[in-house]
């Protein structure tokens, strides 16, 4: 079975955003970037599964401007076979890489998808479950196990109340929750082999894909602070402080 | 403007954040019909014609929408779409699993988890860990929205006299099947709707002394939330995740206990009313949220804590 992983180049998961004086955007000038923290256990789990005998290529796919293959060699560096890189010079909203993702499937007929549930710049949480819709395939989202058996996809999720286990027909779309699997580290020669494997360049126009505006942003802001508060010096002054300041009443109410 | 909300419910109940998404649609404006998909639900949409300010409430009744499968509900969605300017609901588990298919099979983005409502098209919404707000402008025919419910208020769940609509059909996409679950049963409220919520860090140390945390939560009738931290190492269940990609809470009261504070945390409880910060770290970054913080060990507070409560 081939995997297709789909990752994304975003912000460090450690840097602190600043948001620019004339409010046009965030400031990423100089900024560390990285995979998306959700993408590495999606690369994660491909490899997992091509170790185990399950998978038999992984490709990995990202869209965007040429600073993207970066990651598509780090990707291939932990174990992808080969990569492809969509360029684009604009960030593709959800809806376009779901486009340009499903032409991906289309040629490369996988028997899983697996991306990342949520990508942490843009926090949109959308474009696996917009794969399975355009391809019509089933998604198990928010993954926290999946296993391969009988050629269906068991899918445990996380959900608000809990856990919830789903059997999928394949192929399917799985997205990643942190609880997955713990990425392992890239390897020195291991970096130096993936300079070698193979990395195809497509652009939108190759796969006939229009990419739409749906949503224009139009002002981005930095969020009110809060007041630093005061420190309490003992659990007495404490309530004291919640009774009396805060005025919020400390006990089970009903 | 007519819209159409997804109420989020358990079979049995309507949940709480389903009102907050009503605010929400009543700052859009215009006609509401909220839609009840579900399996032997009908007390739902017993509960849910009650809700103030919505004209209709569509009954989907049937043992395939039991589990809100996103394949099924979406196709219902689509379904019923072409009546609608909006389509918006509360960002559930649920819901962000079958939103975005919606918005798909629509040819329409979707608008995730916004806070604030600027006109028919335009909304407020977080990114980057809630780092940055953005101002986002829809061009699309249909919004297609969630809500960050702790960001509306909720409106009256009871006063209004909705009439109830049956709609009969059922999309079986014969792809996907429920196998099992396995659901916290808790007799504390729920994180997504408390008052106050007590949450534990890795500094808890481990599972059995969260249980000096759950015995502070009892006396004040809290709900009890963790850091990722705190799930990873197994203290807690992951459905206690307070983030940016777990749960987002905005109590009365928030206490952390034993966590430092970083931005994937903050992101999930930042806009609380109040924030106690407890850490035996003085430096820790908590504490440049919290409006009080106590400084010391969290084994030593806790108890004291209970007894003085
Ligand atoms: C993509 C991504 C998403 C993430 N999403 C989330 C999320 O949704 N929610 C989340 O919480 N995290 C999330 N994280 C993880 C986050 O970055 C932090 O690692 C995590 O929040 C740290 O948890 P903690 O504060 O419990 O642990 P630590 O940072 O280890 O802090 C433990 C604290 O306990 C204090 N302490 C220890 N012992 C005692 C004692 N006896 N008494 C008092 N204080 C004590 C210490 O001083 C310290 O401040 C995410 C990370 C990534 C990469
Ligand atoms: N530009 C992109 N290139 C490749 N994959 C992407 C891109 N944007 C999003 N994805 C994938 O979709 C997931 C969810 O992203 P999002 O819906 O933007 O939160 C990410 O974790 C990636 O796996």
């Amino acid at each position: 079975m081939k995997i297709i992983v789909s990752v994304k180049r975003v912000i460090d998961y450690n840097v602190k955003v600043r948001v620019k004086t004339d409010n046009s955007d965030v400031d990423l000038t100089n900024v560390k970037m990285s995979l998306n923290p959700f993408c590495e256990i999606a690369v994660e789990e491909a490899i997992r599964l091509k170790e185990a005998g399950v998978a038999s290529e992984i490709v990995v796919v990202s869209i965007g401007p040429n600073a993207v293959q970066e990651q598509l060699r780090t990707a291939m560096a932990l174990g992808a076979d080969r990569a492809i890189h969509i360029e684009t010079e604009m960030q593709p909203e959800p809806l376009n890489v779901a486009k340009l993702l499903t032409k991906i499937v289309e040629a490369e007929e996988p028997g899983l998808v697996i991306l990342g549930k949520q990508s942490i710049d843009s926090d949109n949480n959308q474009v696996g479950q917009m794969l399975a819709a355009l391809t019509g395939w089933p998604q198990g989202t928010f993954a926290s196990e999946v296993k391969i058996e009988d050629g269906k996809a068991l899918v445990t999720r996380e959900v608000d109340g809990g856990l919830r286990t789903l059997s999928l027909t394949l192929p399917a779309v799985v997205t990643t929750d942190l609880r997955l699997n713990e990425p392992r580290y890239a390897k020195l020669p291991d970096i130096m082999k993936a300079k070698r494997k193979p990395m195809e360049v497509k652009t939108p126009a190759d796969l006939n894909v229009h990419l739409k505006k749906h949503i224009s942003q139009l002002k981005v802001e930095t969020p009110p602070q809060r007041q630093v508060g005061i420190k309490v010096d003992s659990v007495d002054a404490l309530i004291d402080k919640l009774k009396n300041e805060a005025k919020i009443i400390l006990r089970k109410l009903g | 403007m007519s819209i159409l909300l997804i109420a989020e419910h358990d079979n049995n109940k309507l949940n709480p954040v389903t009102l907050s998404a009503v605010t929400a649609a009543r700052q859009i404006g215009g006609e509401i019909t909220m839609l009840v998909a579900g399996s032997s639900c009908q007390s739902v949409a017993n509960d849910a014609v009650k809700v103030m300010g919505l004209s209709k409430v569509l009954l989907a009744d049937s043992a395939v929408y039991e589990k809100g499968l996103a394949e099924s509900l979406s196709a219902l969605i689509v379904e019923l779409a072409a009546d609608y300017s909006h389509i918006i609901a509360a960002a559930s588990s649920t819901i962000k699993d079958a939103m975005p298919r919606v918005a798909a099979l629509l040819d329409v983005g979707q608008l995730t988890e916004i806070v604030g409502v600027e006109s028919e098209d335009t909304f407020k919404r977080p990114i980057y860990a809630g780092n940055a707000i953005a101002t986002v402008h829809s061009h699309d025919a249909v919004k297609v929205i969630t809500v960050r419910a702790s960001a509306f208020d909720k409106v009256e769940a009871e006063g209004g006299n909705a009439s109830i609509d049956v709609v009969n059909v059922v999309f079986d996409m014969g792809v996907s099947r429920f196998v099992s679950e396995a659901l916290l049963k808790s007799d504390r409220p729920e994180l997504a709707v408390a008052n106050t919520v007590i949450s534990g860090g890795r500094g808890m140390g481990s599972a059995e002394s969260f249980n000096l945390l759950e015995k502070v939560a009892d006396k004040l009738g809290a709900a009890v939330g963790a850091s990722r931290a705190a799930v990873d190492a197994g203290f807690v269940s992951n459905d206690l995740q307070v983030g940016q990609t777990g749960k987002i809470v905005a109590p009365e009261l928030y206490i952390a206990v034993g966590i430092s504070g970083a931005i994937q945390h903050l992101a999930g409880m930042k806009e609380s009313k109040v924030i106690v910060a407890i850490n035996k770290d003085e430096e820790a970054p908590i504490f440049q949220v919290a409006d009080y913080g106590l400084v010391g060990d969290l084994f030593e507070i806790l108890p004291e804590l209970e007894a003085k409560l």
